[in-house]
């Protein structure tokens, strides 16, 4: 029920006594004011974290061949393995269930001509697949397909680089360019958001490059993505999974670290991980602290109106408040301050963070936010908890006797 | 209107406690005016803050217009104390953020009265006390004797049956005192009972009955000559 009298009772005794409901307002909105900050802060740090590790597949396994450094089986040390394309069937057949993308790559250094301009880059004969992993965009054309593969067909798709440095004047598309002395026709055109060193690369089909450069079925490495489901425990133990299957098939000791070399992501993302769950675990922290600081200091409010107020609680008991409506005045009363307060302490904070945000970009502090559902939730925490630290002063103050309460001079 | 029988109170004071009232009997007539009298420690104010429901007796009884006043919840007292009794104080207890006219209002508005009319009744009874004027004045704006009529007609405000009041003229000069002296016996005239404690003789003379104590018994209880106030303004 809506009692008019009664707020008409608040809000005189908040206005007549102004100093000490801006001071216990104060200490509320300064609370909420530094959540804000330092959760926005800390938002800040992590989107530049995460921002820090790129758009490429990050949960990369990449798989390289080496030497053998230990006899093993009757073979011996120091020799050479090199993958074909049945070990890229082998792990297809053997893991196909927890792969996402998955190549094999064939890199050579080229030079790349077209028209009298000429330079050198990087070849990298892929499988279609690796579209994904390198997470590259077609900007005109199209990119390797499975067509090329089976028909090994010369096609070439070349990085905004390349296709600047060499079609400076006319459409690359359809055109002919000559790698190392063997005209490709250009079918794509694409982007990295890694910079100008992923776009200074030509692609071409896996099957062609073997078939130029040697008529054979060898393959540089592989490059996998697991499937995303997986955390980065689970990834490691496929990547060490992997790596066992591989060295059995090569007959390579299990202990040889040279012979075939795994390069699993996931313990990059596992650091990514901790650290995330380090700062989290911080965020948290200075949350709960700014948040149980502001309780503290809502309960010392409390308990010091109340005693300032012992006199009047008595005079309003004497001439017959019930307990009721002692512990209701009071507590309303810290409510609604401890309310406002930490609205204005919300609006101040969201507004200190949107004015200073954007000059933190080079503390790598980026887009220090937080959202409004987070502080509405510290808020009501704040409000909540300040009713229950506030509710048991007034409920002792409702039991004074108004006789005590009225020696109280 | 008031039958005290046999009423003790003591007060613990580290591991021993003070045997305050000592068996005290007291029958009030409804319209009487008497006087409690005796020197500090005598136990005159705890006798009255019990008589008030302020404080609570350790045994005996205490009847109160036909009401046996007895264990009673903080509730049920808060609502006795508002229907039956009016306060006055040596210090006033006014509320100091609230004017005299909202002071005068709030045990109208414990009484549960709509606003407007409580502030009417409250305006009525201040212009009883000669205060209309300064209605809109805090007590630090008033003198001590217009503040002691403010909480007068605070105390009357809720027609009480019976009026309280401990040392209502302690923090005033003489010439005030006889002042609200004058006014109290007014009011007795008009058939309020009131009860009141005091240690000056003058004022005490002016009830029409004094119950000395001393020692938490009663020694002496006689009806007096009332000395009319009016005479020494």
């Amino acid at each position: 029920m809506f009692d008019l009298d009664l707020w008409r009772e608040i809000f005189q005794s908040i206005n007549k006594n102004r100093t000490r409901s801006v001071l216990s307002g104060f200490t509320v909105a300064f609370a909420i004011l530094l959540f804000a900050i330092l959760f926005g802060i800390a938002n800040g740090l992590q989107n530049t974290f995460k921002e820090a590790f790129g758009t490429d597949a990050n949960n990369s396994i990449v798989i390289f061949p080496g030497m053998t450094t230990k006899a093993h089986k009757g073979l011996q040390a120091g020799r050479l393995i090199r993958f074909k394309n049945e070990d890229h069937d082998f792990i297809m057949d053997e893991f196909g269930d927890k792969v996402q993308y998955m190549t094999s790559k064939v890199n050579r250094n080229v030079t790349a001509s077209f028209k009298g301009e000429k330079n050198n880059y990087q070849l990298r004969a892929v499988h279609p697949e690796y579209m994904f992993i390198e997470n590259n965009v077609v900007c005109e054309g199209r990119y390797v397909n499975q067509n090329d593969l089976n028909h090994k067909t010369k096609v070439a798709v070349i990085g905004k680089v390349v296709n600047d440095e060499l079609f400076a004047k006319e459409n690359a598309i359809g055109k002919y360019v000559s790698l190392n002395g063997i005209s490709f026709k250009v079918v794509g055109i694409f982007t990295d958001d890694e910079g100008d060193n992923e776009e200074r690369v030509i692609y071409v089909p896996l099957t062609t490059a073997q078939l130029l450069y040697g008529n054979t079925d060898f393959i540089d490495f592989m490059h996998l993505t697991y499937s995303p489901e997986m955390n980065s425990d689970a990834a490691l133990a496929f990547g060490a999974d992997i790596t066992k299957k591989l060295k059995d098939r090569f007959s390579v000791a299990r202990s040889d670290q040279r012979a075939i070399m795994v390069q699993n992501f996931a313990q990059g993302t596992k650091q990514v991980e901790i650290m995330t769950f380090g700062l989290t675990v911080i965020i948290f922290v200075i949350g709960i602290g700014t948040l149980i600081a502001g309780v503290v200091g809502v309960s010392n409010i409390m308990i010091f109106i109340v005693k300032e107020r012992t006199k009047e609680i008595g005079i309003r008991k004497a001439l017959g408040a019930s307990p009721k409506s002692i512990v209701s005045i009071i507590l309303l009363e810290s409510i609604l301050i401890t309310t406002i307060a930490g609205y204005f302490g919300l609006l101040l904070g969201i507004g200190v963070l949107e004015w200073v945000g954007p000059g933190l970009e080079k503390y790598s502090i980026k887009d220090p936010g937080v959202s409004s559902s987070l502080i509405f939730g510290a808020t009501l925490a704040l409000i909540i908890a300040g009713a229950i630290a506030g509710y048991f002063p007034a409920k002792k103050a409702s039991n004074i006797k108004p006789i005590v309460a009225l020696r109280n001079d | 209107m008031l039958k005290i029988h046999q009423l003790h109170k003591s007060y613990p004071i580290g591991d021993s406690s003070l045997h305050v009232l000592k068996g005290i009997d007291l029958n009030v007539e409804d319209g009487e005016m008497v006087a409690i009298m005796g020197s500090s420690g005598s136990g005159k104010s705890t006798l009255l803050n019990i008589i008030g429901m302020l404080d609570e007796a350790d045994s005996g009884d205490y009847i109160l217009d036909g009401l046996p006043i007895k264990n009673l919840t903080e509730k049920k007292a808060a609502l006795y104390r508002n229907k039956f009794l009016g306060f006055i104080f040596q210090s006033f207890n006014l509320i100091n953020y609230k004017n005299a006219l909202e002071n005068v209002a709030l045990p109208l508005y414990y009484q549960g009265m709509k606003r407007k009319e409580r502030q009417e009744k409250a305006m009525f009874h201040l212009e009883k006390v000669g205060l209309a004027d300064w209605a809109h004045h805090l007590p630090k704006e008033l003198s001590g004797g217009q503040n002691q009529r403010v909480a007068i007609a605070r105390a009357l405000a809720a027609n009480p049956k019976l009026l309280l009041a401990d040392e209502p003229t302690g923090a005033l000069d003489s010439t005030t005192s006889y002042d609200i002296m004058a006014f109290i016996q007014q009011l007795n005239d008009e058939g309020k009972t009131i009860l009141m404690v005091t240690h000056e003789e003058d004022i005490a003379n002016m009830c029409k009955r004094i119950v000395k104590l001393r020692d938490g018994v009663i020694m002496e209880d006689k009806k007096i000559k009332q000395v009319r106030a009016q005479q020494h303004v």
